[in-house]
């Protein structure tokens, strides 16, 4: 049984926790600080705040009361055997961060770097997002800490995720409209960078993924890789065995990096990434930045990213908001470059074949950005064949996308959808009104 | 990293020498290559140094500035929006080192890593370029970019803010040749009701450091400012408002805003000196 470009039997003899055992700030060429100077002392304190909490039993406990009553870990895992038959019958297994508070994996990072913000002696966090759950997650546990929330979106983001706009607003959070270069991920991340190096006396950039100047690359995957601790141990006791590959979706690469990194030192167990693959990788017109497999710096890290010949970052395109993004976290350029994990590009209609197939054959709705890896375990269990067994992070839900599914499952009539347009239209996105509400 | 005994004057580092003789700060003008076109650029940019500035900084567009505030945004974007390329960039070099003056390229750090660090510089320098600006690499990861303007003779311009620890400071002036850009306040581009005392204040404290040479940029505008500024730093580094004149008025607008600019500048130590010389940080003299 083998899988082609996995790159998993590539290194079978790794040490015991040597990939597990990476620090930023570079993986491998990858990583590192490429910030205005401004910012160093913020991302010192950062590093030295989040060290000395990591390590202090207090932190840890508070983090792990919160997710045991708050977030609802652990997530469960789900066995999808009529979905499976469609995947060569395979055996599949999904990991339900889906269910979690706010609806996706976000809020594991949310409320650990929130919990930093506070033991930092700050009052305000500012975030980007893109599908919104980021944002959803991050509102959700200002309010819950008492701190002060900006949230930055693209213009464009925030027409298509219009319901989550409305979840921050009612959840206290100001959300602002990025007017500016594709008003998508990545022109929140620009605005929120100066928005903090502005104002960083006071406010702690909650960035959502792990991507970013370093110690976020490896702070946000060690809030995360509770996914891949619980899902190891939860494998092990349901199959008695070590699934064959483990998949995830990757657009700056958290929930991918969260499952991973428990499996890293486990050479017989491939990892595999599903990259948003758009209109088809050779179209162009897509976000698969480490199949495109260009070196370069955006966002304060050394990473593999989508830019034409001059360095001018490249558009992304992907139906799912949340994977919308020209880069990926340096931790994953690391791990492709070494072959310790593959990354595949799925297209939006691939991706919405498997959105369509798990919601009737298992009853449940996966966000857009998850139904990328459910595509990749279709694939990857007709590969393998019906002895495999596979592990799908399942990092979000897809209530946020139904107005998205609709449109493309045309499951909506003509009238039902100028409805639908007519009360998006409604929604004071760009006034910024509603924070008081 | 070469050693420490290298000569950190360079090219932009000797001019302002010439002016702290001369008993007055450098104006120091910043402009998008490429904007509102490219031809139009380069005549604005030569026509500040024929109306007084000593010292051009012509901006790489870049798809994302993050240090950048929305005057400077909106003009880089149109630049590419045109279609403006980092060749075309250097061959701008070229044309405005006609005019006499040092040109420095500012730009953030991944067209230049595209380009090829050493190529760049190779290019920069056969341009008649002076060095680079670099808001967004920090020297730490400045090792490939330390070698290569090593190499090619060029100026490498970094920059401190008020929130650089002391070790900081030191190993940035280190780091620099020609000049430290010190940023005036914790934020970005942009023109600012007032500097601030955050500016005096790191400008002191960066010369504390062991720096030589120390200019100032972030939120300078207007004449009184560069007054302000000129009595006590190196150099006066003004970039919005020349963008937001040239966007307004045209190149006319420029040529007066580098007049009155200079008109300020050249009164500063003037004032400081009538003020005694205490303060005015000239302490290295």
């Amino acid at each position: 049984m083998t899988i082609a470009g996995s790159g998993a039997r590539q290194q079978p003899q790794q040490q015991p926790g040597h990939l597990r055992d990476q620090h930023g700030p570079y993986f491998g060429q990858f990583g590192g600080r490429f910030v205005p100077e401004a910012l160093i002392r913020a991302l010192d304190e950062l590093d030295t705040c989040y060290r000395q909490a990591w390590a202090d039993e207090a932190f840890r406990a508070e983090l792990d009361r919160l997710h045991a009553t708050y977030t609802g870990r652990p997530s469960i895992l789900t066995e999808v055997p009529r979905f499976a038959e469609h995947a060569g019958g395979a055996r599949i297994l999904l990991k339900r961060e889906d269910l979690n508070h706010t609806g996706s994996h976000k809020i594991n990072n949310v409320l650990g770097q929130a919990l930093l913000t506070k033991r930092m002696g700050k009052t305000r966090v500012i975030a980007e997002t893109g599908a919104g759950q980021h944002g959803v997650a991050t509102a959700t546990a200002a309010a819950l800490l008492d701190l002060e929330c900006v949230v930055y979106m693209g213009e464009h983001d925030t027409e298509r995720q219009a319901l989550n706009v409305a979840r921050m607003r009612l959840l206290g959070a100001d959300v602002i409209p990025v007017k500016t270069g594709s008003r998508t991920l990545k022109d929140a991340i620009n605005e929120a960078l100066r928005d903090w190096v502005t104002n960083v006396d006071t406010t702690h950039y909650l960035m959502g993924t792990v991507a970013g100047p370093h110690p976020f690359p490896e702070m946000v995957r060690d809030f995360q890789k509770v996914i891949g601790e619980e899902a190891r141990g939860q494998v092990l006791d349901l199959t008695g065995r070590l699934p064959d590959a483990v998949l995830a979706c990757v657009g700056g690469g958290s929930n991918a990096i969260g499952i991973f990194h428990a499996f890293l030192d486990d050479p017989d167990v491939a990892l595999i990434s599903l990259e948003a693959g758009g209109d088809g990788f050779d179209t162009g017109r897509h976000a698969s930045s480490i199949t495109a497999g260009q070196t370069g710096v955006l966002h304060g890290a050394k990473s593999f990213l989508l830019q034409d010949e001059d360095g001018q970052t490249l558009e992304s395109h992907s139906i799912s908001a949340g994977l919308d993004y020209p880069g990926v976290g340096p931790e994953h350029a690391w791990l492709a470059s070494t072959g310790r994990a593959a990354y595949r590009p799925v297209t939006d209609s691939a991706a919405m074949e498997a959105f369509r197939l798990l919601c009737r054959t298992e009853g449940i709705i996966p966000a857009i950005e998850s139904a990328h890896a459910l595509a990749g375990a279709l694939e990857t269990g007709r590969e393998l064949g019906p002895d495999s067994l596979l592990l799908v992070n399942l990092s979000g839900r897809g209530d946020k996308d139904v107005d998205t599914a609709a449109r493309w499952f045309g499951v909506l009539s003509d009238a039902d959808l100028v409805q639908s347009a007519a009360t998006a239209a409604a929604t004071p996105v760009d006034e910024g009104e509603g924070a008081g509400w | 990293m070469t050693g420490s005994a290298v000569d950190q004057t360079g090219r932009t580092g000797a001019r302002l020498e010439e002016l702290r003789a001369a008993g007055r700060a450098a104006l120091i003008s910043f402009l998008p290559a490429g904007f509102p076109d490219l031809e139009t650029s380069v005549a604005a940019a030569r026509a500040a140094v024929e109306a007084g500035v000593d010292i051009v900084e012509l901006g790489l567009p870049y798809s994302d500035p993050v240090m950048d505030g929305p005057v400077i945004q909106r003009a880089a974007q149109q630049a590419l929006d045109g279609g403006t390329r980092t060749k075309q960039v250097l061959h701008a070099v070229e044309q405005v080192a006609a005019a006499g003056a040092p040109v420095v390229v500012m730009t953030y750090w991944n067209p230049v890593l595209r380009y090829g660090v050493d190529a760049f510089a190779r290019d920069l320098a056969s341009a008649g370029g002076a060095g680079l600006i670099t808001p967004d690499l920090v020297p730490d990861e400045a090792g490939e970019w330390i070698a290569a303007s090593d190499a090619h003779d060029l100026d490498r311009i970094f920059l401190v803010a008020p929130s650089s620890s002391p070790e900081r400071l030191a190993m940035t002036a280190r780091a620099c040749r020609g000049f430290v850009y010190a940023a005036s306040t914790m934020g970005v581009t942009g023109v600012r009701a007032s500097v601030g005392d955050a500016a005096q204040r790191l400008v002191h404290d960066t010369r504390g450091a062991g720096a030589e040479r120390v200019c100032v940029g972030l939120g300078v505008s207007n004449p009184e400012q560069a007054a302000e500024v000129g009595a006590y730093a190196d150099g006066v580094i003004v970039g919005s408002a020349f963008v937001k004149a040239l966007d307004d008025r045209g190149l006319d607008g420029v040529t007066q805003l580098a007049g009155d600019l200079a008109a300020g500048v050249a009164r500063s130590r003037a004032a400081a000196a009538t003020n005694s010389t205490a303060g005015t940080g000239k302490a290295s003299e």
